[in-house]
């Protein structure tokens, strides 16, 4: 359309109308051009606003009976049809939880030496070694961590922590090998790659006068980062904390291979629990009633709620540092 | 004096400790490709690609049903998400101020963020529900939806990456828009666009979760889009949570088959991002 509005006004004389009909032809041309990309663009928000409503469309059954008792009671029983939430929503928060107590000392101690201590060579090499880590299919996590992950663990790290610290209820108790422990551990690898990269954008986007000027002023190299660089990246590295958050609240086929499916609460870490995605993994094609059907549809609604208001919050934080450019989405 | 060898020391222990994170965050991935091969190789012959899978108990057989699964469900899931993902790409990228432009890219970040399990049961909800019967279609459905946000981040950004000179020059050679965006633009940004693809392509050839209840894994060679279809993850799924031991070295093995296939296309996708962004830098 800009171009038929620009050309010149040189088509005067006998050969006006055929010009003007293929400029015609320009427009349609672009027109249809145009409708075509926006019918590609407008697709993405109808399908978000479907997925949502198919997924309150679904629970409604659930909603409608258990309201927000369903979100703090503890009973799951299909057969009586009693459904309570709160051991999966417990177990997502926990297992995340611990996930990133795991992943974000490594992952933050990784990006700081990528960015500012590794030798030249190393950087590029180790995070994309690193990265391939987020490549890798998260049933294969789950199939790693049954048959060699969870052994490990059981014979080395879990006795240990029992032998040190069981004097707290966190780690009392039998040791099982599906544990929420072990599903943490798992979740903590899968999630540290994203934490990385994201951080280390976010580190690499901080100037470097910032660290000239620590370093001008007498700092050893760490104190440069820890004084200068890590709390001027420090919103974005929290946004790439949450996104971490985000990944490892939804994360699915690992979890459900490794945390033991077990509808209790329990203080040990070392005993088995469940998580909301795991849940539905094991039960949506097994539901025989309609009421389970959409109890199961309600946790869905829940995990994606809580999951779009965890990586909302990362990205506001991450694009408080990197305003504009994609930092967060180019590593997802 | 002292107080100075004191800083120093501080900063150099904690550099070491850096470098044992990085050392403890490269180890598992070393462990997992070796335990891959080591358990896995033993178990892939001729009969593994080409097989059908054996009664449960038995041992032989293969995996040749999920191999073929995985390629007609990642393939339907291509055909929907790469033009649908691509065209909204280009919007986005060539309308940057338009409010659809701020929607879309807002609405795209949501979904890459949404749990796939919570896409599986949507995919579950609008199709298979309806449809009363466990379909192929409706896994790739969902693998679709995960895959279109991941196709038009990269497109746009790849896009953005176009210096707006050419575009004014076939603008000012006459081109129409539609053909400068064609001819020009995507034609520049082509081998960045494909890469980004593949990228997605790899990463939703191993996603297990949205294909659960919607293609829902088959004993059967199936070419069936509205039937229930095998696939290479659930396989491993399965055979790595039966009781068999059998089933589990089945596992390790198609694990690695998997693993190979999206190393593969994610490696070379990425090695080709390095080198385009190297050409045009």
């Amino acid at each position: 359309m800009t171009v038929a509005a620009s050309s010149p006004p040189t088509q005067a004389g006998p050969d006006r109308p055929r010009v003007s009909a293929s400029l015609q032809g320009v427009a349609y041309g672009d027109r249809f051009f145009k409708i075509l990309l926006t019918i590609a663009a407008l697709l993405i928000p109808i399908l978000l606003a479907f997925l949502l409503w198919e997924l309150w469309a679904g629970s409604r059954l659930a909603m409608s009976k258990f309201g927000f008792d369903f979100i703090r009671t503890s009973i799951w029983d299909p057969v009586a049809e009693k459904f309570g939430a709160f051991p999966l929503i417990f177990g997502t928060l926990l297992s995340s939880f611990l996930a990133l107590l795991i992943a974000v000392p490594l992952s933050l101690g990784v990006a700081v030496y990528l960015t500012e201590f590794a030798p030249k060579f190393l950087r590029q090499p180790v995070a994309f070694v690193i990265g391939l880590l987020a490549a890798i299919p998260s049933v294969v996590y789950g199939l790693w961590g049954i048959f060699v992950l969870i052994p490990m663990l059981r014979k080395t790290v879990f006795p240990a922590l029992r032998a040190v610290l069981g004097f707290l209820p966190f780690f009392h108790g039998p040791i099982y090998g599906p544990s929420m422990l072990s599903a943490s551990v798992i979740l903590a690898i899968m999630v540290m790659p994203y934490v990385m990269s994201v951080s280390r954008e976010v580190l690499l986007a901080v100037p470097n006068s910032q660290r000239e000027a620590a370093l001008g002023l007498g700092a050893t190299r760490w104190e440069a980062v820890i004084t200068a660089v890590v709390p001027y990246a420090r919103s974005g590295i929290v946004g790439a904390i949450i996104l971490g958050l985000g990944r490892a609240l939804g994360e699915t086929m690992a979890v459900t291979m490794l945390i033991g499916n077990r509808h209790e609460i329990s203080a040990s870490l070392f005993a088995p629990g469940y998580t909301m995605a795991a849940v539905i993994a094991n039960e949506f094609s097994e539901a025989a009633t309609d009421m389970h059907f959409s109890a199961l549809t309600y946790v869905a609604l829940v995990l994606f709620v809580l999951t779009v208001l965890v990586n909302a919050g990362a990205r506001l934080l991450i694009w408080r540092v990197a305003r504009g450019s994609a930092v967060g989405s180019k590593a997802l | 004096m002292n107080r100075r060898v004191l800083r120093r020391v501080a900063s150099n222990v904690m550099v070491g400790l850096m470098i044992v994170a990085v050392i403890l965050a490269v180890l598992p991935l070393l462990l997992i490709l070796l335990n891959l091969v080591a358990k896995g190789a033993s178990s892939l012959s001729w009969d593994f690609f080409t097989k059908m899978p054996a009664p449960a108990g038995e041992s032989g057989g293969g995996v040749a049903n999920a191999i073929v699964g995985t390629l007609i469900i990642v393939g339907a899931a291509s055909l929907i998400g790469i033009p649908v993902g691509v065209g909204a790409g280009i919007y986005c990228a060539e309308y940057p101020g338009s409010r659809l432009t701020w929607l879309t890219r807002f609405v795209a970040d949501v979904l890459n963020g949404t749990p796939s399990i919570v896409v599986g049961v949507f995919a579950w909800t609008w199709i298979v529900a309806h449809q009363k019967h466990f379909s192929a279609l409706a896994g790739s459905v969902a693998l679709a939806m995960l895959m279109i946000p991941m196709v038009m981040r990269t497109t746009e950004e790849m896009i953005k990456l176009v210096p707006n000179s050419l575009r004014e020059a076939a603008l000012a050679l006459g081109y129409p828009r539609w053909r400068t965006s064609l001819a020009v633009v995507v034609r520049t940004t082509m081998p960045g666009i494909v890469t980004g693809t593949l990228l997605a392509v790899a990463r939703i050839a191993g996603e297990t979760a949205p294909l659960l209840f919607t293609a829902l894994g088959s004993q059967y060679l199936s070419f069936r889009l509205n039937q229930p279809m095998a696939a290479l993850p659930l396989t491993v799924f399965t055979y790595a949570t039966g009781p068999y031991e059998e089933w589990h070295r089945y596992a390790w093995a198609a694990a690695l088959v998997l693993i190979f296939v999206v190393l593969v296309l994610g490696v070379g996708a990425r090695l080709a991002i390095g080198r385009s962004q190297l050409s045009s830098g």
